[in-house]
């Protein structure tokens, strides 16, 4: 049974602000639009994939939404973010334009690196999201050098490192902890646990199966979520921020998670059944259980489509401005290596 | 018969050092681990311990002695029984190339200690690039200086590394930096080179100008996915947006019988990646220069030191920002012959070799490359087409080496010049031995370059 794996325990305090938080049914609305936008877009993207306008490895988000959009609708202007290679969802929900992000995928020159990074190398200064990075786990101390530049220059910011269960075996992680409870860098290291990394299960790739525990010995705090619960993620993410930006040092977030498609684009996932992802999907949709809260709340379903036609038109239109881009100059090749 | 005591090796490229002081006295009862002298490289002061029991029976070196040769003998314990010393030697004059003496053992000598060489003042042409006055510093001092210049400049540059800070660098070089800057800007690491090299590129993405030391650049090789994935090719792949300003610097190459893990070259290695640019300066004047460039450089920067330069003396510019550009080669010995490049402690070697061959009548041309990527091969073709023989000298291995580059360029581009091949004198294609003679035997010397010269002129 899925949900077994699924079980969320409460570890430590559970967040005062889980109580506190009741968030307003404009907010509401809007973290529901924001992961539609993101799953809307990560299955056209899937779409494209498959008549070939995108190549390479392209991972989608699609079963994850409530994760980076809980984190996001709780960070503070100036904060920065740095993900892993599964990053079109953080990127949406940090702000970036549909267009661009999806004309990236499409390697037109239109797309947020002009092409040259594609699917798993986008960055936006102006978003203060700083990757998009394509080797696992490499991204957890370039957000403890982006939460050192937050301290050294005393702008209150707070980083969100993004990794996944695969890269929380990686010994830089480890490193990365050390140095980020030594000298109380402000970083909140989000632990996606979608259950897999690639098609090894998380029993069978780690030794003691709460992540949230990993920075234990550090002496950094850690809170199992319920990642598919987008106000659980939201409760996590106020009391992981307070924590970071009043000083005290980094702050672990094992976010229970699932993904409902392959790693990539390519992979089968015969690593599990049909019924388990369909019982992920049909009792944990975070979509599904915001959109009940919503009707619960009152809003009508006319109000609901008004907001999915909506995205559905924005992903539209980042398809077809995707398309319709010409692709890169062809001395584009040689520019960008070094700063003159 | 007395025991004798001698003058220790503290550190692997040690020759000798100032005995500044003596704990005991003639007469004195000494059991092994008492410390008996304080003794000072240029770059700490160690004390000695004895090993053996015994009572002193002369002390050979006066405190304050300058220059004492490792091996000398420095004092001498009465054995049991004896009462009086056999006939007076002149144990200072007595200079000797043995192993440092199995009598006494640096009390506290860390793996890794800076070679305390004073070493000599180098006769060095006079620089086109300055005509000012200058001073005499050494390598060491003038890296330190470029960091500390920089720091001041821009309170975005901070220094980053294992012992850097509170022991004042492994090998002195941040020396005096933590108490001037603070520990926000000069940060002892864990040695954990992986992690906070890529806590250097993301502190480099957020606006800051990190200088990252590695201990030496061997250790670089747990951090080579951050410097070239990370910091390398971000710019590239954010189509332009995220500039990665970082320096990585440390000593590179070999220093002395530190073996195969410890002795290797990454000239070669890290300029083959698009997106790095690649320094490696001779001479102090240039150490400090392009230190500065590097700091300056709004792209990442390998800075290859050698551990064996850092205490050669040379003259350096009295300017108040003596800058060297990067990518600009050097004519440090002009020569119609023959052109040979070097970089970094090759280009003393082929200082040397030049005066060899200029006695038996072939004039060579000595480049420093200073920078290896982006290279001056302009300066090189142009060296070329006068002489029509190129020597390329490194410390590293020659398979896909600078030196192959450096042929394939010379095909590229002065082919019509040549009257020889290109020639490389390199490391051997080998693991760098421990044993004296092996690890000679492994490394480039002087002479190679001197056959080569002549065997590039036709006059074996």
């Amino acid at each position: 049974m899925a949900d077994k794996k699924y079980t969320v325990r409460k570890r430590g305090r559970p967040p005062k602000s889980v109580i506190n938080d009741k968030p307003s049914r404009e907010i509401l609305e809007q973290l529901y639009e924001q992961m539609i936008l993101i799953r809307r877009f990560e299955e056209k993207a899937g779409q494209l994939y498959g008549m070939g306008h995108i190549g390479g490895f392209c991972h989608l988000y699609i079963g994850q939404e409530a994760v980076v959009v809980g984190m996001q609708s709780m960070a503070e202007e100036g904060d920065s973010v740095v993900t892993s290679y599964r990053d079109h969802g953080h990127m949406l929900a940090c702000g970036m334009e549909s267009r661009g992000v999806m004309a990236e995928l499409t390697g037109r020159k239109d797309g947020y690196s002009r092409g040259k990074g594609g699917s798993m190398h986008m960055f936006s200064r102006e978003k203060n999201f700083y990757g998009g990075h394509g080797i696992v786990a490499a991204q957890v101390p370039i957000g403890a050098g982006l939460a050192f530049a937050h301290k050294y220059k005393g702008d209150g910011g707070v980083n969100m490192a993004y990794l996944g269960d695969g890269a929380a075996n990686q010994g830089q992680v480890y490193e990365t902890f050390n140095m980020s409870a030594l000298w109380k860098l402000p970083i909140i290291f989000v632990i996606e646990n979608n259950q897999y990394g690639m098609g090894t299960s998380v029993s069978r790739a780690s030794a003691g199966l709460d992540l949230a525990d990993r920075g234990k010995a550090y002496g950094i705090p850690g809170l199992q979520v319920d990642g598919m619960d987008v106000l659980a993620v939201r409760a996590a993410a106020r009391e992981a921020l307070d924590y970071c930006r009043s000083g005290k040092g980094p702050y672990i977030l094992e976010m229970k998670t699932y993904r409902y498609r392959g790693h990539s684009m390519s992979d089968p996932a015969k690593y599990r059944t049909r019924d388990e992802v369909d019982a992920m999907r049909k009792q944990h949709d975070p979509i599904e259980q915001l959109r009940d809260l919503l009707l619960r709340e009152g809003v009508d379903e006319a109000g609901l489509k008004q907001i999915d036609k909506k995205v559905k038109g924005v992903v539209m239109d980042a398809a077809d401005f995707a398309l319709a881009s010409p692709e890169p100059e062809l001395d584009e090749l040689f520019t960008d290596i070094l700063i003159a | 018969m007395a025991v004798e005591i001698k003058m220790p090796a503290l550190s692997p490229t040690m020759t000798e050092g100032r005995l500044s002081k003596w704990l005991i006295k003639a007469g004195d009862s000494v059991r092994s681990g008492d410390v008996i002298a304080e003794i000072e490289t240029d770059k700490a002061t160690m004390e000695v311990e004895a090993v053996e029991e015994g009572i002193v029976g002369e002390i050979t070196v006066a405190e304050g002695s300058e220059g004492v040769a490792v091996g000398a003998v420095i004092a001498r314990l009465l054995e049991e029984g004896e009462t009086a010393l056999p006939e007076e030697e002149d144990a200072v004059a007595q200079s000797s190339t043995l192993a440092p003496s199995e009598q006494v053992l640096p009390a506290d000598l860390a793996m890794v200690e800076a070679d305390a060489t004073p070493g000599s003042v180098l006769p060095l042409p006079p620089d086109p690039d300055w005509n000012g006055a200058t001073k005499t510093q050494t390598v060491r001092e003038a890296l330190r200086d470029a960091m500390a210049e920089e720091m001041r400049n821009d309170d975005r540059v901070f220094v980053m590394g294992e012992e850097v800070a509170e022991y004042q660098g492994a090998y002195k070089v941040s020396q005096g930096l933590l108490e001037e800057f603070s520990d926000k800007r000069v940060i002892d690491t864990p040695i954990t080179e992986h992690g906070f090299a890529g806590l250097g590129v993301g502190a480099a993405f957020g606006e800051l100008l990190p200088v990252i030391e590695f201990m030496t650049f061997n250790f670089s090789m747990q951090a080579i996915d951050q410097i070239i994935n990370s910091a390398a090719k971000t710019l590239y792949m954010s189509g332009g947006q995220m500039g990665c300003p970082i320096v990585f610097r440390g000593p590179n190459g070999a220093a002395s019988r530190v073996a195969a893990q410890h002795s290797q070259c990454y000239a070669s290695w890290y300029a083959h990646c698009p997106g790095l640019k690649v320094v490696s300066p001779w001479s102090a004047a240039d150490a400090k220069g392009l230190l500065k460039s590097a700091i300056r450089d709004p792209n990442p920067v390998i800075f290859l030191e050698n551990e064996v330069m850092y205490g050669q003396s040379f003259d350096v510019p009295e300017h108040e920002d003596w800058v060297v550009p990067i990518g600009k080669a050097k004519v440090v010995r002009p020569g119609s012959d023959v052109t040979i490049t070097a970089f970094s402690i090759m280009v003393g070697k082929a200082l040397e070799a030049a005066e060899q061959l200029a006695a038996e009548g072939i004039e060579s041309e000595v480049i420093d490359l200073r920078t290896i990527r982006p290279l001056d091969t302009e300066m090189i073709v142009e060296s070329v087409k006068k002489t029509s023989r190129l020597i390329s000298c490194e410390e590293g291995f020659p398979y896909a080496g600078i030196g192959s580059e450096l042929a394939v360029q010379m095909m590229e581009q002065a082919f019509d010049y040549l009257d020889a091949p290109v020639m490389r004198v390199t490391g051997k294609d080998v693991p760098m031995p421990y044993a004296a003679n092996l690890e000679k035997l492994a490394l480039p010397q002087a002479d190679d370059i001197v056959a080569a010269g002549r065997q590039a002129c036709y006059r074996t």
